[in-house]
């Protein structure tokens, strides 16, 4: 289907036309659009965001593996090789039961101090999976060891967290589902009126030749346009909340293992997101009304 | 040129409209075609530019067989059939030279030519002066004259017309009459529908006669045949 410029321009114009023609409906399936991908959006962000905190949370997730009493130097440095050797494991760290107690001291004070006497802490390795999700198989497995007391890891808070994600992202997706519906819905609508307005006008194109896709194309365009133009508003908003957003948490979260994601390229790549959903339910609203209305 | 072999026509209704046409029209034929209302007529007509497709048989044009025509090859099928209708379907916001560019320009003719064709039918057609009117400022007469411009603009080979002068008076159908003979002495096959006893037995043609689906009678200078 190669074009020529004229005929381009020229269902530009007619499908510039219709919109401004349409005036109400042409409001209305804007209007819808923008809500839609205002929430798409916000919700987008959103979500991309708390999936980054779990990825963050979920890559930090470290084993403590407490070593028996009993064991004495000769064992423990064995021990570390056997954990180190088995499938899986990113990295094994020695922590002496006087290392940590220092570093208690260091971050609750000199209050700690007073355990120096009688040390209740343990020597521990501290383990971390390359796969995170790999974490409890891991913490079974080093349990049987020999000479390995305990493993312990925040097991509860992990699940939980997925969870909510997941229950989140849900309901999410089925509130975005019945929204793009609704506004592919008037956008089918308002490409409906458009056609009925012009039936003698498509009669005649037909009449005398024009092909399908001359008879298609304005129709298309307009629905593209009402996707378009229902992009702005959310783009612009969803720029904004998160410029303030990102400034806000950012210094805030300077020392935490938890990051919100960079202002760019991922204001970049949701703008490019809410756009892509407007033009494809643009396109998809007037395609069923084209489809329906549209004998050609 | 055009070949019509063992056609029918079965609507969604159950209604058979045709009960296999057979006939044969060449090149520069002039052809009327009777027969009481309900017989076909429009039938046999909307199937030589596939507004209806038939539900067996072959109509060829030029070779082709329109009859199982792919959909998107439609258009260009149209754009050597020029088509009149017994109310003209002007597009009555567009001026009569924009409903004759209209036509041109959606065929994606280019611009210089859009100007020269509208201009030269409208001249044929005698209303070159009525170019900027708007067609409802129009007679009757003149409408179907600028409809029959935009038939013609694209040159067809073709022109097929469903009662071209159902809505005119007497008067005024003798001048579409004479236009029709005018462009059919250019060499353009002229396949016409009509009830208009008088022109059919005045200016004399071939005469196909339909009823209940088939062709009753097929004679060369023939006559209406038919009473009122
Ligand atoms: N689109 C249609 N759907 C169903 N029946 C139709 C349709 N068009 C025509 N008919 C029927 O087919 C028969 C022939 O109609 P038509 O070809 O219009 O006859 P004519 O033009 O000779 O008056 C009639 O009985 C008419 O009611
Ligand atoms: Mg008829």
């Amino acid at each position: 289907m190669v074009m020529k410029a004229r005929t381009i321009s020229r269902h530009f114009r007619e499908s510039f036309k219709s919109l401004i023609r349409n005036g109400w409906m042409t409001f209305a399936s804007v209007s819808a659009v923008t809500v839609t991908l205002l929430l798409v959006g916000v919700f987008t962000a959103l979500m991309l965001n708390m999936n980054k905190a779990a990825t963050d949370i979920e890559n930090d997730v470290e084993m403590n593996v407490y070593i028996e009493i009993e064991a004495d130097e000769v064992s423990v440095s064995a021990l570390e090789d056997q954990i180190t050797d088995l499938s899986g494991v990113e990295s094994v760290t020695y922590s002496s039961k006087e290392e940590e107690l220092s570093s208690l001291i260091d971050s609750f004070g000199d209050e700690m101090a007073l355990f120096e006497q009688n040390n209740p802490l343990r020597d521990k390795f501290i383990v971390k999976a390359t796969d995170p999700r790999q974490t409890e198989r891991l913490a079974s497995q080093i349990t049987t060891i020999e000479n390995i007391a305990a493993v312990e890891y925040g097991e509860d808070k992990i699940d939980q967290l997925f969870e909510t994600l997941e229950v989140s992202r849900n309901v999410g997706a089925v509130l975005i589902f019945g929204l793009l519906f609704t506004a592919m819905f008037l956008i089918s609508n308002t490409i409906k009126i458009t056609i009925v307005a012009r039936r003698r006008e498509i009669e005649i194109m037909k009449l005398v030749g024009a092909s399908n896709w001359f008879v298609r194309f304005p129709f298309l365009l307009e629905g593209i346009w009402l996707g378009i133009i229902g992009a702005i508003l959310p783009i612009a908003v969803v720029s904004v909340l998160y410029y303030n957003v990102y400034e806000f948490m950012e210094p805030r979260l300077e020392n935490s293992f938890i990051q919100i994601l960079e202002f760019t390229p991922f204001i970049y790549q949701i703008n490019a997101l809410i756009l892509l959903m407007g033009v494809v339910i643009g396109m998809w609203g007037s395609f069923m009304s084209v489809r329906k209305f549209l004998k050609v | 040129m055009i070949q019509m072999k063992q056609v029918y026509k079965k609507y969604s209704n159950g209604i058979m409209a045709a009960n296999g046409f057979d006939v044969n029209i060449q090149q520069g034929e002039f052809v009327y075609v009777v027969g009481p209302s309900g017989a076909g007529k429009t039938t046999f007509i909307k199937m030589m530019y596939r507004e209806e497709k038939p539900t067996k048989g072959t109509i060829l044009i030029n070779d082709v067989d329109i009859a199982t025509l792919k959909a998107k090859r439609v258009p260009y099928l149209r754009r050597n059939i020029g088509v009149v209708f017994q109310d003209f379907k002007l597009l009555n916001q567009l001026t009569v030279y924009e409903n004759i560019a209209f036509a041109l320009e959606v065929i994606e003719e280019h611009p210089k030519t859009i100007k020269k064709r509208a201009m030269e039918v409208l001249d044929l057609v005698g209303l070159k002066h009525k170019a900027r009117m708007m067609p409802d400022e129009l007679s009757g007469g003149e409408q179907q004259r600028i409809s029959i411009a935009r038939s013609i603009a694209n040159q067809p080979k073709i022109m097929i017309a469903d009662e071209p002068t159902g809505n005119l008076d007497p008067e005024t159908s003798w001048e579409i009459m004479n236009l029709f003979e005018e462009i059919n002495a250019r060499g353009t096959t002229i396949i016409m529908a009509t009830h208009n006893r008088e022109i059919v037995n005045t200016i004399r043609h071939r005469v196909i006669a339909i009823e209940n689906g088939l062709i009753v009678r097929d004679e060369q200078r023939g006559e209406y045949g038919y009473e009122g």
